[in-house]
Parts: structure tokens; C-alpha cells; sequence
């Protein structure tokens, strides 16, 4: 108290501390939600944990028999599967981040009006159903078509063989090049969205204070936009790498049964295969740790408040 | 010398531009031309003959269009439920203080990163092990769409939020509102747009769902389950028909979503 | 409804405001006389806003109450008080017109026709021909306006206005002070003004509480303050002081003597906040003269001699001179240019003033308090 104000009301009852009050509002707009979202997808991938160790068949029921050796046999029984899943999408990672970041740089910096116009053209194709995009790939990239045509007659197809692309000189789908085509092609929208939203929130006077430091135009990106960058960059790695290496479309339409994913692993015996849950459920299991691990290491490093 | 360098840079990634937005444009170019082809045989990857016949018999293979149906009332279903749920826990969010925040993030983030493949697989044993496998069917599907959509909700909501002027709830509390009326007179109005987006992702994400709708189908074929079961054996021009109508409609609302953006930059 | 009845002074009793272990508002005992202009001066994070917000109803207090008149508001909440506040950024609806931003309050409270009030204050304010247009299409002094109608169409108790000018250039700024005292003139309702300008808290209140650290460290009229501050902080903040350290040597009826480095100073004891020990002399810049080094003063003045000039700007109305004394110290001194010749830097000078003029406080006080706040004091 100062000795300026002598204010004090002749009457004042107590000066006692008040409680602040709990409110209750935000847990009831939150339940339904978060039930949801517990009932429906965080307890089925627990229950797949131990529906992983169990064996028998589908006529038979389940029985938990702590059936490890479900771990060991996925990893033997389909090693090329789960080689292809990773390559795969770590090429159509890296494809996406290479096709998408000069994209969404181009559209934050240079778009001006068009900004809005251009990433419509990006996500609209998204709306439509891919299932029948990538069937028009089919079209395109047909072994008679001129796209195919072409490149057999300049050599390229030769090239590519050579790099293990491609199975033979005349054929381009059905090898892990159309599917990984068909991976970038279905998954670059997921990597130009969250670049473009972390480009597009760079003040484009730090380009100016960058020319002006470090002249070159490489430079300023390398040590200025790069950097700034950075989060939607790992945004998009993160939704593109994730989806696809339990993606299977792909690989089911545009490839053939030497370029088999877990995906399809995992469909197939889930589905099909009498004896198959336990197995499927296994592989779902190391895929979604797999998620956790890799979510759990972002996290770590930038904090959850950026993922959403 | 330079200058031709920096024009050749400058150009170069306009071209490199041009040539990514051509190829995802591609497939749906090609869609559109092929709607009018005759199909040779029972697929579609040859040009024959110039055709109007997939256009005007739309549904000439009945599957496809009931498919189409249940496809759209799935949507309609789970769109509303999606962004319902969602709507309130971005309110949660933005504008309440609450323990376990950063558990909830991750628990939202997961379904939008999580492989499609192991949430369907996951989710049908769970029905398995609860409701038995002969209920599969709608109601599995809307309630595995509104998982794994919700996320998509809340994100499109919050961002909403987000770029609202926090003091105006407080203006209108200090101008004798009572919260129910700040809700409606201010709040919803400037929230709207970005519910209204957020259903539209929903029902986009909805409609087109093939890997965990086909776990959790049963005995239902959805519009994305006729076309990669028709893959097998026949694709007919109706399914190209199909696609170029769903781009039309797209693009179509992306101009109509412009035009008051348009008139409003226009009065000013 | 809202309790909109007459009159009452608005008092703060032990208002304490925690954010964890930091106190933002301190044990606050206020009396805001009812009609009067009222100003919170302070730099930022000294705890004003705070405590606006929690006389509208936004912010709870951690103890203490707050009445209106006779009745308690404490717990009441902000839409049902007969408060309402100019926001510093306006906080204007967006999606509504400028004729529904003003009627909103009305409308809330039921008021069926607000088509006149609204017109006649919009008129008030000189804006009723843009009464369609929505907030993003008017200029910033014209957002001002619109809030400040919206606000005082309500007739409240009491108008809180949360550094409404800052966003606002010069010309403006100076333009909407004398509005807002126009107008609370001519509607006579109570206006509590928080700004950390203290130029505009001087020419718009006719009572300003000076803030620090969550406390009040003075409170009375523009006047007293400038004139008489009661501590350093006060002293430094509004305007600029010359504060010398000394001690008191004796007290003669009514006048206190002091002993600064080697200087007799004597002022008027109803200007001393001390009557022994250790104590601090202020004079305000432009109650001091120069002499050369070599003259004497006038008689009767205060004298600090050995001085030698730093610094003389020409200001244009004045110019403005910085010393230095012999114990180290740089003291101001702002002669109008009233044609007396200038003092060039190097010159040896001695200072006089009026002793009447000087004021004395607590030597146990940290000199430099409210010294280096310089981005947020006006001019």
C-alpha cells in the first residue's frame, strides 16, 4: 500500500482471497470427440497389440497364445514386401520434397494474385476420386501408348532398366516405377500443402535482407528460406512418408506381384487368408510403432503445439 | 551474361512449375477425353471412337450408380457427425484452458498420419471382438469415416479460430452479451466459413476412402469399391464419366467459393 | 437486466491480482469520483490494464472487491455490469455494420428500437454518414470513433478506455484527446483512461494515479503531480526531474533545510515528504536558470555552483541544457528562449531557482526509478 491513497472505505468487509473457478465447459465439448477417437482408433490399434500374439483361425476363433514368433515369421515370410514398402516411399519422399518444394516455393513467392488459384489447381485433382486417376495413369503410361512409345524409341527406357526401374526396355508399368510415379503422383498435394503454408508465412522482406547480406540468390535460400522452411518441410515428410508405406493402390494398380507392399500383406490376410489375423495384426502393429517412433522424434524436437 | 543466367533461373522454376502442375493435372485430362471414347474392349485405355454414349447412360451398369449412392449418403452421414465432433473439440482448444493438451494433440494428429491399412485392419478386429462380423456393413463404415476425419475437422476449424480477433468475444461480453449470445451473434458468423470448409474436407476425404472402408464394408460396395473391384475385369467409360463430373463439380464450387471474395473486392 | 440505476464513485478496496507468482496488481484501494476523467498512467506491465480489465468483468481478482456506488460487482459478470470498455484495438465486429456494432449493446439488453440513440450518436461523433459501411472500410481514427460510440450509447456507470490513441499518428491522436474530453464534458459520465502517455494522461484527466509494479504511487491532479511528485517514480516519469542526494540538516517552522554537496538548499516544509535524515531534492528543468560561473545568483534562489555545460540544443521554444556538477551528476535545465544569450558547451555555469519551486522526498528512494522508460513518455 502507498501512502498517497487514503481511500480505505470506512465499511469494507474482508479482503479474502477468491477461488478461481474450475470450469467444466471445455471437457464436455471435448468428450464426445476424444471418445471417438479413443473408441475407434486408439483402442483397436492396443487390441491389435495383443491380437498380435495370438493364433487359430477364423473358423476356430483367436486365442491368445503369446504367439511371439508372429513377429519373426512376418519378417521372414515377407521381407520383399516390407523392403519394397520402404523403398518405395522413401523414393516417393523424396520425389514429393523434390517436385514440391520448387512448387510451393513458386506459388508463395511468385503467385501473387494467382496464390489462391494455383493451390486449388494442386488440391482440386485431390477431390476426385484417385482410384480412377490412377487408373487414367494406366492410360497414359499403357505399354502401347505414346508416352511408352517415346521413350522406348530415344533409349530412355534402356536407361532406366539399367537403374533397376524398370523390369524390361518396353514396359512401363507394372515395375516399381509406375508405382513409385503413381506414390508421388498421389502424394505430392500432402508435401505442397504444409511447405506452401510454412513458405507462405516468410516475410518476403527477409529475401530482401538475404540478397542484401549474402547476394546470391542459393545463398539467401540456403541460409535464409531454407531454414524458415524447415517446419512445413518435416510436416510434409511426415504426412507423405507415413500414408505411403502403408499405401497400396498404387502398388496394386499400377505395379505387378513382384512389386507386392505390406499393404496388400496386410489386406490379404486379413482378409482372405483363414489363419492370417494374428500375422496381419502384427505387421499393423510394427507399422503403427513405426508412426509412434517417428511422430514421438518430431515431437520431441519441435513440441506438439506445431502438428496440428 | 549474368542477366541470362538470372532469367534462365528466374524462368526455370516457372517451367519446372508449369511441368509439375501439367502432370497432376494429366490424369484428369485424360479422364475427361477418355469420357467421350468408345471403349474398344471392356477397359478404357485405348482411343476407338468419339463417343457421347458414357455421358448420356451414365448409369448403365446399375452396380455403379447405387454404389454411388450409398457412397454419398455415407458421406452426407459422417460428414455431419465428423464436423460436429470435431467443431467442438477445436472450440475446446482455442478457447478453453484444460489439462493433458499436449496428449490430445498427439492423440488428433495420429489418424492423419497413421497408414490407412493398419486403422481399417485395427478397427475391424476391434468390431470383430465386440459386435461380431456379420454387423459390418453402413454403420461401420460412417463410424470409421468420422475417425478418421475428425482430425481434419478440428485442424480446419482451429485455423479458423485462430485468425480470429480473440478480443471480440470479449467486446461483445462487455457489451452485455451472455455467452449463448456471444456464441451466436459473433462468434458462429465468423467462425462459419471455416466449418463450412472443414465439412467439405470431410466429405471429400469420405467420399473417396477406399482402404478403410473396404476393411469395414462387409457386404456394402461404396463408389471407390466398385472401381477398384471393376479394375479386375472391365473399366468402362462411365467410371471416366464419373471422375470428370466429380472434377467439374470441384472446380466449380472453387469458383463459386471465389465469387463473393470477387464482389467484395469489387464494392470496396 | 443490467443494473443500470444512477450514481456512485467506483472503488477499488484491496484489489490483488496473481498470474501465478507474479502479482500484477497489488492490494489497490482506489476512489474514482463519479464524472470525473480519470486516468491510469504507468509503463507497461505495471499492472493498469489489469486492473480495467477487471473492473469490466474480464479478468477475475484474485482478492479484494470492487463497487459501484453502494452495489458490490465483484462477482458479477461483465454482461450483466453497467461497464463497458474501449478496446486498444477497437475489437469492432467485423461481420457487422457500423450501425449494428453501435446498437449491439442496446440490442443485447433488449432495447427495441435503437434507431434514433444510434443516430444521435454517431452524430455525436460525427460519423452518421457511414453508418453501412462495415469496420475494415474506415481509417483508424474512424474505428476509434465507432468504438467509443459503441461504448457510450449504453450509458454505463463507468467508460473504461484501454490506451485508446495508441494506434492512432500524432495529429490524430492529439485531435481525439480533446474529443474525448469534449465529450465526457458534455455526457458527464465517469471515464477511467489507461495510457502510459503521460502527455495525454495530463491533458485529458482531471485526476491521474501514477502505476508501479502494481501499485498506485501517486494519485491527485495533473497539477500536483507535476508540481509535487511524492516519490522518485513519479518524479522521473512524469516529465523529467533534477533529483540531487542530500541530507537535512534542520527544519524552521515552515521551511526544511538541506545540505546537497556541499550546496544549502531550503524549500517549503509542506513540500518536504521528509523532515530528518537522508532526502532527495528535485527541481523540474525549466524552473532553472543560468548564470556564468564567475556571477552570483540572485538573492534568495537556490544555488548549485561549478557546473560546466555538456550539451545545449536548440529546441526552437527553448533550449535545452545538460550540466555537469562537480560530484558527476548531469542535471537539465530548459531556458526559453526569450532572447538571453546561449550558453555554449564548455561554459562554466552555476544553477538558481525559485526555492518555492523545489520539492523533497524520501533519500531511501532509488533515484533513477521511472528514469528510463523513454520509449513509452510522449515528446
Amino acid at each position: 500500500m502507498t501512502a498517497a491513497t487514503e481511500q480505505l472505505a470506512p465499511s469494507a468487509p474482508a479482503v479474502e482471497e477468491h477461488r478461481a473457478k474450475r470450469n467444466l465447459l471445455p471437457y464436455f465439448l471435448l468428450a464426445p470427440g476424444v471418445l471417438w477417437l479413443v473408441i475407434f482408433f486408439l483402442i483397436p490399434i492396443i487390441t491389435a497389440v495383443s491380437a498380435s500374439v495370438q493364433t487359430g483361425s477364423l473358423d476356430e476363433g483367436f486365442s491368445l497364445t503369446w504367439r511371439w514368433a508372429n513377429y519373426s515369421d512376418m519378417f521372414s515370410t515377407y521381407n520383399a514386401e516390407i523392403v519394397h514398402s520402404m523403398i518405395y516411399s522413401v523414393a516417393c519422399t523424396v520425389l514429393c520434397l523434390a517436385l514440391g518444394y520448387p512448387l510451393a516455393y513458386f506459388i508463395a513467392f511468385r503467385g501473387g494474385r494467382w496464390k489462391n488459384l494455383l493451390m486449388a489447381l494442386v488440391i482440386a485433382p485431390a477431390f476426385t476420386s484417385f482410384l480412377i486417376r490412377t487408373i487414367a495413369w494406366e492410360t497414359i503410361l499403357a505399354d502401347h501408348g505414346w508416352v511408352t512409345r517415346a521413350l522406348v524409341d530415344t533409349k530412355v527406357t534402356d536407361v532406366m532398366v539399367n537403374l533397376g526401374l524398370l523390369t524390361n526396355n518396353h514396359q512401363l508399368l507394372n515395375t516399381p516405377f509406375s508405382v513409385v510415379f503413381g506414390m508421388v503422383y498421389n502424394f505430392l498435394p500432402f508435401t505442397v500443402l504444409p511447405l506452401y503454408t510454412s513458405l507462405e508465412k516468410i516475410d518476403p522482406r527477409l529475401h530482401e535482407a538475404g540478397a542484401d547480406l549474402y547476394g546470391s540468390g542459393y545463398k539467401t535460400w540456403r541460409y535464409v528460406t531454407w531454414p524458415l522452411s524447415l517446419p512445413g518441410v518435416i510436416a510434409g515428410t511426415l504426412l507423405t512418408f507415413i500414408p505411403a508405406v502403408g499405401d497400396y493402390i498404387n502398388a496394386y494398380m499400377l505395379g505387378s506381384p513382384n512389386t507386392q507392399v505390406i499393404g496388400q500383406v496386410i489386406e490379404n490376410e486379413a482378409l482372405r487368408d483363414q489363419f492370417g489375423y494374428p500375422i496381419a495384426s502384427a505387421m499393423g502393429v510394427v507399422l503403427t510403432a513405426g508412426t509412434l517412433l517417428v511422430v514421438m522424434l518430431y515431437v520431441k524436437k519441435a513440441g506438439t503445439e506445431d502438428l496440428l | 551474361m549474368s542477366k541470362a543466367l538470372d532469367w534462365i533461373k528466374r524462368h526455370m522454376l516457372l517451367a519446372v512449375t508449369l511441368l509439375i502442375l501439367l502432370f497432376l493435372v494429366a490424369p484428369n485430362l485424360v479422364m475427361l477425353v477418355f469420357s467421350f471414347n468408345q471403349p474398344p474392349n471392356k477397359y478404357n485405355y485405348i482411343w476407338n471412337k468419339f463417343s457421347t454414349n458414357a455421358w448420356q447412360h451414365p448409369c448403365a451398369s446399375s452396380d455403379m450408380c447405387s454404389s454411388i449412392k450409398l457412397s454419398v449418403v455415407i458421406a452426407v452421414i459422417a460428414t455431419i457427425g465428423a464436423t460436429i465432433l470435431g467443431t467442438m473439440v477445436a472450440f475446446a482448444m482455442m478457447r478453453h484452458r484444460f489439462k493433458a493438451r499436449s496428449a490430445l494433440n498427439v492423440l488428433l494428429f495420429l489418424p492423419m498420419a497413421a497408414p490407412e491399412v493398419t486403422m481399417g485392419m485395427t478397427l475391424v478386429t476391434f468390431f470383430y471382438n465386440t459386435i461380431g462380423s456379420g454387423s459390418l456393413g453402413f454403420w461401420t463404415i460412417v463410424i470409421a469415416h468420422i475417425m478418421f476425419s475428425l482430425s481434419y475437422v478440428v485442424v480446419t476449424v482451429k485455423a479458423r479460430l485462430a485468425g480470429m480477433d480473440p478480443t471480440l468475444e470479449k467486446a461483445a461480453a462487455d457489451l452485455y452479451a451472455t455467452p449463448l449470445q456471444t456464441f451466436r451473434r459473433v462468434t458462429l458468423p465468423l467462425v462459419l466459413p471455416g466449418i463450412l470448409a472443414a465439412a467439405l474436407l470431410a466429405f471429400a476425404l469420405s467420399i473417396d476412402d477406399y482402404i478403410i472402408t473396404v476393411l469395414t464394408a462387409g457386404n456394402e460396395v461404396t463408389f471407390p469399391m466398385y472401381v477398384y473391384a471393376s479394375f479386375q475385369h472391365s473399366v468402362p467409360a462411365q467410371i471416366d464419366v464419373i471422375g470428370s463430373a466429380m472434377l467439374l463439380v470441384t472446380l466449380a464450387g472453387i469458383v463459386f467459393a471465389q465469387v463473393p471474395q470477387i464482389i467484395r473486392t469489387r464494392r470496396a | 437486466m443490467t443494473n443500470l440505476d444512477a450514481g456512485g464513485d467506483l472503488r477499488l478496496v484491496g484489489l490483488t491480482k496473481r498470474f501465478g507468482a507474479f502479482t500484477a496488481v497489488d492490494d489497490l484501494d482506489l476512489t474514482i469520483p463519479q464524472g470525473s476523467f480519470f486516468a491510469l498512467l504507468g509503463a507497461s506491465g505495471c499492472g493498469k490494464t489489469t486492473t480495467l480489465r477487471m473492473v469490466s468483468g474480464l479478468e477475475d481478482p484474485t482478492a479484494g472487491r470492487i463497487y459501484l456506488g453502494d452495489a458490490d460487482v465483484t462477482d458479477t459478470k461483465p454482461y450483466k455490469r453497467p461497464v463497458n470498455t474501449v478496446f486498444q484495438n477497437y475489437a469492432l465486429f467485423p461481420h457487422l455494420d457500423i450501425f449494428e456494432n453501435v446498437a449491439f449493446g442496446l440490442r443485447r439488453r433488449g432495447v427495441k428500437d435503437v434507431k434514433k440513440a444510434v443516430e444521435d450518436i454517431l452524430a455525436l461523433v460525427e460519423l452518421g454518414h457511414l453508418a453501412k459501411r462495415k469496420p475494415t472500410q474506415l481509417s483508424g481514427g474512424q474505428q476509434q470513433r465507432v468504438a467509443v460510440a459503441r461504448a457510450l450509447i449504453n450509458q454505463p456507470q463507468v467508460l473504461l478506455l484501454d490506451e485508446p490513441l495508441g494506434a492512432l499518428d500524432l495529429k490524430l491522436r492529439r485531435q481525439m484527446q480533446i474529443e474525448l474530453k469534449r465529450i465526457q464534458t458534455e455526457v458527464g459520465l465517469t471515464f477511467v483512461h489507461v495510457t502510459h502517455d503521460q502527455e495525454e494522461a495530463m491533458t485529458m484527466a482531471d485526476t491521474i494515479a501514477v502505476m508501479n509494479a502494481g501499485g498506485i504511487e501517486q494519485m491527485g491532479s495533473p497539477e500536483e503531480l507535476y508540481e509535487n511528485p511524492a516519490t522518485t517514480f513519479v518524479a522521473n516519469f512524469l516529465g523529467q526531474s533534477n533529483l540531487v542526494a542530500g541530507s537535512i540538516t534542520g527544519k524552521d517552522g515552515d521551511t526544511v533545510t538541506v545540505e546537497a554537496h556541499g550546496s544549502r538548499i531550503v524549500l517549503p516544509a509542506a513540500r518536504s515528504r521528509v523532515e530528518s535524515g537522508a532526502a532527495i531534492i528535485g527541481v523540474r528543468p525549466e524552473k532553472v536558470h543560468l548564470v556564468h560561473g564567475g556571477q552570483d545568483a540572485p538573492a534568495g534562489r537556490n544555488v548549485f555552483t561549478g557546473g560546466v555545460v555538456t550539451d545545449a540544443s536548440f529546441i526552437g521554444v527553448s533550449t535545452q541544457y545538460l550540466v555537469k556538477m562537480p560530484w558527476g551528476e548531469e542535471l537539465a535545465v530548459f531556458e526559453q528562449n526569450t532572447g538571453q544569450e546561449i550558453f555554449r558547451p564548455g561554459s562554466e555555469v552555476s544553477l538558481h531557482w525559485d526555492p518555492s519551486q523545489t520539492f523533497g522526498l524520501d533519500g531511501s528512494q532509488d533515484i533513477e526509478a521511472g528514469a528510463e522508460i523513454d520509449d513509452e513518455a510522449a515528446s
